[in-house]
């Protein structure tokens, strides 16, 4: 790339070639520990001592202080007693990341998108398909969104709530409790964080059953 | 060599394999070229020690090329008989005054905003349903920062900024976003300053953000609009076009997304351009043809500079007056280089998709059926003629047809423009400065920057308009 670029600089130059190709090597030589080794390194390192969760990729831990996943990548939650992510083609494998890239013309779009439709017929009868918002049954452009909107959990209330004997009340304060709001009020969407609500929600049925135990 | 030897690095915690020979020739080639079109995944191809020392490297040197050359054509319209600059003193003050202390900056605060900053091997962890989940993870933040400041866009995972790890949240989309338009957007401004005359950098800078605002208002309508073959299927469709969008950005975080990132030539997306409806996929095809709005390192200014030199030569001719300009006449022998680099453009970016449509090798690539695989192409050569380097992603581009074909355009789209043009800064400064009169045609005012508009749109349409009506416009109208 120097080389090309040469010309230019040589125009005024009386150096000979070989000279000005020993500068080039050098320089690359140089730009490779300084921006490929010594930036990278020190990044890291002044990243690790400043803000180690954020670094380490904000895991989070449930009561017991066992990792659960990351706050930032979703998970696939298959039992509808959970509040459900986005449609994820490569179901949350965070290993990589990605989505069918449908086209919108493309019919295994819409074939897709009319099985999802079908299958939240059958798990949420009682939910008007109306209310089903579209950003619930589309992939994210990732496959891991952690996140879906509040009109997307809103309306899995009445299953849960349903499956699980919790008020939808309660529920309804779960997801009010995760929701995260506008960045300064202004950029972005207003959203829920799925694998948060979940551990909430894993921990409220918990007590829940320990406390009819005692009873019996 | 680092990256075919990848087997052997020091910080592979992963185990990756060496790379395949026509995709290392067409990643170090992307990269180089400040394209940063990746046929890889970042986070299954390669070490931690290529994304550092080849991957990073290379995001800082290129973009500090394209600076120097910037400047040495600047200087070469402006100033006075001197000498163009010294391309190693302009390449090291790139990097020492401007990109590592920018860069190390930045990568704090986006680690401070959640962006992973590790040297950790790809984590295992048991769900809340008990299953187990591998997240990939890496020095992320410190990718993440060259890649916007110096307009590269090449990701650390294949998604790219549209992966939670990359840009966890709309505060980080934002910053993003601002790294990757400052400093192209800055370049009119300091040819202003270099021209003595800060009207005439103004004049550039306003025809950029015209186009730029065209182009951000239609990609946001169309996608708000969505996916018109959704609509008999009686769900809440309100929000738009969500495929292939994340939740976190929403049409609005997304749609300015694509819109810089085609303009400032970075590459970079957080949304999958592929999935995006026709006319929200017309604008970033069309931002990267005209290759004039912004622009990564340099090459936006130049090339429109390119433009503004022939809106002078060609309204001089129509009304009869010396076509000059910033004081110096313009002969055939600029206009000749510049019509060398202009039709340079389209012929990389039209002849290699004709070639692909026609042969066997090149419709392998493609993965959506209908007027959608011609965009796939189209998009795809676009991108590495402009050195953009974002993707129409469902294109199974890791072949050797794909791997050589866009690793050539890549190297032609940028090489034979910079070339041509630094000879016509060249042949600028060896004339003798002619003295402003009242015939000569004003560069600096409102009526230029519309003349200016029009002829960046007019030969950007005549150009690419039918390829563009085969693709893009005619799946519009099949799904309408």
């Amino acid at each position: 790339m120097r080389t090309h670029a040469l010309p230019a600089a040589s125009n005024n130059e009386s150096k000979s070639g070989g000279s000005i190709v020993w500068q080039a090597l050098r320089s690359s030589l140089v730009f490779i520990v300084l921006c490929g080794i010594i930036y990278p390194l020190v990044s890291t390192g002044a990243a690790q001592l400043l803000f180690p969760d954020q670094a380490d990729g904000s895991l989070v831990k449930d009561g017991n202080g066992q990792i659960v996943g990351s706050a930032l990548i979703g998970q696939p939650f298959k039992d509808p007693e959970y509040f459900q992510g986005r449609v994820s083609s490569i179901d949350y494998n965070a290993a990589g990341s990605g989505s069918n890239n449908y086209a919108p013309s493309n019919p295994a779009l819409l074939d897709r998108t009319k099985a999802s439709i079908s299958q939240w017929k059958t798990e949420n009868p009682d939910v008007p398909v109306e209310q089903l918002p579209i950003a619930l049954i589309t992939n994210s452009g990732s496959g891991l969104d952690p996140h879906i909107t509040p009109q997307s959990a809103a309306v899995q209330i009445p299953r849960i709530s349903k499956l699980t004997g919790l008020d939808e009340a309660e529920l309804k304060l779960l997801v009010e409790a995760n929701t995260e709001g506008r960045s300064l009020g202004l950029f972005g969407e207003i959203r829920v964080n799925v694998l948060k609500l979940n551990l909430q929600l894993a921990e409220r049925l918990e007590s829940k059953s320990a406390a009819s135990n005692m009873k019996g | 060599m680092l990256l075919r030897l990848q087997g052997l690095h020091p910080f592979n915690p992963n185990g990756m394999d060496g790379m395949e020979p026509t995709l290392t020739f067409n990643t170090v080639i992307s990269f180089i070229t400040n394209t940063n079109l990746q046929h890889y995944s970042g986070e299954s191809a390669l070490s931690y020690f290529s994304q550092m020392a080849v991957i990073m490297m290379m995001m800082f040197t290129s973009a500090a090329t394209g600076f120097s050359v910037a400047i040495a054509f600047i200087r070469g319209l402006t100033s006075r008989g001197e000498a163009i600059g010294h391309f190693f003193e302009d390449f090291v003050k790139a990097h020492t005054r401007i990109l590592l202390p920018a860069s190390f900056v930045i990568t704090l605060v986006l680690v401070a905003l959640q962006v992973p900053q590790t040297l950790d091997p790809t984590l295992t962890v048991k769900t809340l349903e008990g299953a187990s989940q591998q997240i990939a993870i890496g020095p992320v933040a410190s990718l993440e920062s060259i890649k916007h400041l110096g307009t590269n866009g090449g990701g650390f995972f294949g998604v790219n900024s549209a992966h939670p790890f990359e840009n966890p949240n709309p505060l980080t989309n934002v910053i993003e976003i601002l790294c990757m338009w400052a400093l192209p957007a800055a370049l009119p401004y300091t040819f202003g300053r270099f021209a003595k005359s800060k009207k005439q950098g103004w004049v550039i800078f306003s025809a950029m953000m015209v186009l730029f605002l065209i182009c951000l208002t239609t990609v946001y309508t169309a996608e708000k609009a969505g996916n018109p073959v959704f609509d008999g299927l009686g769900i809440d469709a309100s929000q738009g076009s969500m495929e292939g969008k994340e939740v976190r950005f929403g049409i609005a975080g997304s749609a300015l997304f694509t819109a810089v990132t085609t303009a400032a030539t970075t590459g970079s997306v957080n949304n999958m351009h592929d999935t995006l409806t026709p006319i929200g996929g017309l604008v970033p095809m069309a931002e990267m043809m005209l290759n004039v709005i912004f622009g990564g390192k340099g090459v936006g200014l130049i090339n429109m500079l390119m433009y503004a030199i022939l809106a002078v030569f060609l309204c001089g001719l129509m009304v009869g007056r010396t076509p000059e300009f910033l004081g110096r006449k313009i002969e055939p022998r600029e206009v000749k280089l510049i019509a060398v680099a202009i039709l340079a453009h389209p012929f990389v970016i039209l002849a290699p998709t004709a070639l692909a449509l026609m042969t066997g090798a090149g419709q392998a690539g493609i993965t959506n059926p209908g007027f959608h695989g011609i965009s796939q192409v189209l998009y795809e050569f676009a991108s590495s003629a402009a050195n953009n380097g974002s993707g129409f992603e469902g294109l199974s581009d890791n072949t050797t047809f794909w791997n050589v074909s866009t690793g050539l355009v890549m190297l032609l789209g940028r090489y034979v423009s910079i070339i041509a043009m630094l000879a016509v800064a060249g042949s600028l400064l060896g004339k003798k400065p002619v003295p402003d009169t009242l015939g000569t045609f004003r560069t600096d005012n409102a009526l230029f920057t519309g003349l200016l508009i029009g002829t960046v749109l007019l030969i950007g349409a005549l150009t690419f308009m039918p390829a563009v009506a085969l693709g893009p416009i005619a799946e519009y109208l099949t799904i309408r």
